[in-house]
């Protein structure tokens, strides 16, 4: 888009900016959508496991307007600040926390090249923005001036840092295989038949993969490891004097954030935008080739399969928190340090002696 | 150069945190009501909980002293609201003891029959609310749902979801409706496979187990000083059930019913039960074992509701009636304690020979379970104290009364 927005009878610098304004505006619309879409799903989905019915009367039949009613209603709430509060930080604190998880949207591929900034070191620049999340928090908590909101951001600052440990260690076996950090290079190395996925391509993959899955539930403050919000403990953790508004961008911070790490995910571990069989393969092969046509219908599958596969990530991380009793936070704290390091450590060290001696992966191994 | 050993206790206290006061309650999620715990934190470690009661303090025991004992009835359903049957059964069988009252054998069974279904519906409040305590969710509406049968079915009886008043001094304000014992077997033939639910959704998790077993540990001799009593004694292992070791006129409400009391002896429960096996990192006395009994307990009470059925259905005659609104009370006292869901709840009215006592006094067992707290909750983490809490099935009501 940049280089079409380039050509334009305009100086460049402009031309980039505008370019920039778009992509921006573009991936704003998707961060937001799909944190109304995951609070609609997370009320039925939770509905459903609990014997309700969930929201069914706003907007017709499925209570699919619930999320702009909900938005609605929060902005039209009073914005509290307490007298203790301290009233910058205190403001500035939701925005830390909403732009840090939205940066991360600049490096995640969509489609193959369809991605905001196709940066070399893509994986590294949203692990790096994503950890900034944990500063909107404990401002948050630290300047609402009130015992719980504090442990709430102690909880948080305690386990973001211990879980980005092992999250980067899962990470790096997936650039490993692929030999980049660049994610539009990670995912195109992964077409073909699912077995090609990362996940698949050798045991230590896979073992690794559900490392990441904890690990990532537990960088996005989801439960079972809800610990910075704990409502039975802390009454709502650093969200306790937040209202309206602030909270909302809080919320949707949370809701963006999920959806970062489980598109990272698929990404990393799942193929991507590729889907189990490659038809997209298939239907492009038909079209003359580089053709832009055939680009185009090629991305539009693509986004299809990357779109499933997160939600299909969320929709684990909903159904999880309806079922699961809350960790506590020396058991928080065991599971990252004495379970997750060293097994992602080992799962590291096992990828690297698996892909020197067989770099096409087991399947394919097998296959050739 | 001589070296300056730092004493060991300097360096500890340079690198100890500032202890740290925090108010859990009067207004939090899940102190399960007006409770205010003052927690003495050191980081994440309580070193110190105080409770402070009195914000739900109603004055019951004077407004007794200004009522007769059929008017009182309704005050009595707000002491355990969540148990107002078996309040209305301990205040009636006071009341009748003092006048040397009997009630017929139907009524009896009656009694049981919803004392015991009063019971089920407490203790899955209980168990939900301790989920929600636990930071699991969906186990509170699996056992509201289950709860709201049991509320449809004594709302057939006297109009009341919760407040019933229905028991009452000389038996019960009206007999059981037609029809109202087949659908009370439906419903426990309904709920039974629900409790393999409610135990795979929570008791056999990996998770609850490890933020339950071994926290709160209450040794019996220290659950015997505080004077607890009901499943929380009984998960100290102490074999006391007052439906079996209490006064005759309460005791007599049983006979003929094969039961057992639930506590885990030597760490067994004493029927061949189909649930969970007690985890290894299970202390007789900690917060599974109280979550357990209770779980346990729903059972035995649905045996108990089922023999009480058959009893009501073949004994003859009708049920008592409530004695006249301004019977003269003879001159004297009565004291009875009655095994509510919570534990014992004891009554004490001393009569001057009119018809409004001269003195009432409540006994509440969560007053008790709840003077406990502080002893049991020192040294614990935050998490705990709402873990620990939930465990003791504590209301307000009846503690502040």
């Amino acid at each position: 888009m940049t280089e079409l927005i380039t050509q334009l009878p305009i100086p460049a610098w402009l031309a980039y900016a505008v370019a920039a304004a778009i992509q921006c505006a573009l991936l704003l619309v998707v961060a937001l959508c799909s944190a109304a879409v995951f609070i609609w799903l997370e009320r039925k989905v939770s509905a459903r496991i609990q014997d309700r019915l969930g929201p069914t009367r706003v907007g017709g039949r499925f209570g699919w307007l619930q999320p702009p009613a909900d938005g609605i209603k929060l902005l039209c709430k009073e914005d509290i600040i307490p007298a203790a509060a301290d009233r910058p930080l205190f403001r500035a604190a939701p925005y830390v926390s909403f732009c840090a998880t939205f940066c991360a949207f600049i490096a995640l591929p969509f489609a193959n090249g369809w991605v905001a900034l196709d940066l070399d070191i893509g994986i590294f620049f949203i692990l790096a923005i994503a950890g900034l999340e944990v500063f909107g928090v404990v401002l948050g908590g630290y300047s609402s001036g009130s015992k719980w909101s504090l442990y709430g951001a102690m909880r948080e600052a305690a386990q973001m840092v211990s879980y980005e440990i092992p999250l980067a260690l899962c990470a790096v076996v997936p650039v490993l295989i692929a030999g980049t950090m660049n994610l539009v290079a990670i995912g195109d190395r992964q077409a073909g038949w699912f077995y090609q996925w990362n996940i698949f391509h050798d045991p230590f993959t896979f073992v690794t993969f559900w490392i990441y899955c904890t690990c990532a539930v537990a960088s996005t403050n989801r439960a079972p490891f809800d610990l910075p919000e704990a409502e039975s403990e802390l009454v709502a953790g650093f969200l306790t004097e937040y209202s309206g508004f602030r909270w909302v961008i809080f919320f949707m911070a949370e809701y963006a954030a999920m959806f970062v790490v489980s598109g990272l995910g698929s990404v990393l571990f799942l193929g991507g935008w590729n889907g189990p069989v490659p038809i997209a393969t298939w239907l492009v092969g038909l079209l003359p080739e580089h053709s832009a046509a055939a680009l185009w219908i090629g991305n539009l599958l693509g986004l299809c399969n990357f779109i499933a596969k997160a939600v299909l990530g969320v929709v684990v991380m909903i159904w999880m928190r309806w079922t699961l009793p809350r960790l506590r936070i020396d058991q928080v704290m065991t599971t990252c340090l004495k379970y997750c390091v060293p097994l992602a450590s080992a799962m590291l060290a096992g990828a690297m002696a698996w892909s020197y001696c067989f770099p096409g992966g087991v399947i394919a191994e097998v296959l050739r | 150069m001589q070296i300056h050993a730092t004493p060991p206790d300097a360096v500890e206290f340079d690198v100890r945190t500032d202890e740290m006061l925090i108010n859990m309650g009067p207004q939090h999620p899940s102190t399960h009501g007006v409770l205010r715990l003052m927690l003495r934190t050191d980081g994440e470690v309580v070193t110190e909980v105080t409770p402070h009661i009195g914000y739900l303090h109603r004055s019951a025991e004077k407004v007794a002293e200004n009522l007769t004992p059929r008017q009182y009835l309704p005050y009595t359903d707000r002491l355990d609201y969540l148990a107002a049957m078996n309040m209305n059964l301990g205040w009636a069988l006071c009341v009748e003891k003092l006048l040397g009252l009997k009630v017929s054998e139907k009524t009896r069974h009656l009694r049981v029959l919803i004392a015991e279904l009063n019971r089920i519906a407490n203790h899955l409040v209980a168990a939900g609310c301790y989920g929600l305590d636990l930071g699991s969710f969906t186990p509170f509406m699996w056992t509201f749902r289950e709860r709201e049968k049991i509320l449809n079915l004594f709302e057939e009886v006297c109009g009341a979801r919760l407040t019933y008043s229905y028991i009452t001094v000389g038996g019960a304000t009206a007999d059981l409706p037609h029809g109202w014992l087949d659908r009370c077997r439906a419903f426990l033939d309904q709920f039974e496979p629900v409790i393999d639910d409610l135990h795979a959704l929570l008791t056999n998790n990996h998770i609850f187990i490890h933020r339950t077993a071994g926290i709160g540990v209450l040794p019996a001799a220290t659950a015997v000083s505080y004077g607890c009593t009901g499943p929380v004694l009984r998960a100290s292992g102490v074999d006391w059930d007052l439906r079996r070791d209490g006064e005759p006129i309460y005791t007599e409400m049983y006979d003929g019913y094969t039961w057992r009391v639930i506590a885990p002896i030597d760490g067994r429960y004493p029927d061949d039960h189909p649930y969970p096996a007690v985890p290894r990192e299970a202390i007789v006395g900690d917060s599974w074992h109280r979550y357990f009994v209770r779980m346990l307990e729903v059972v035995q009470s649905m045996d108990l509701i089922r023999q009480a059925m058959d009893k009501y259905s073949r004994a003859e005659g009708p049920v008592g009636v409530p004695i006249p609104l301004k019977q003269k009370l003879p001159k004297g006292e009565a004291y009875l304690e009655t095994e509510a869901p919570k534990g014992q709840m004891g009554f004490m009215i001393v009569a001057d020979g009119s018809p409004v006592p001269w003195r009432v006094r409540i006994r509440s067992s969560s007053f008790c379970n709840l003077s406990a707290i502080s002893e049991i909750c020192r040294g614990v983490l935050v998490a705990d104290v709402p873990s620990i809490c939930g465990s003791l099935d504590l209301v307000l009501g009846e503690i502040d009364r």
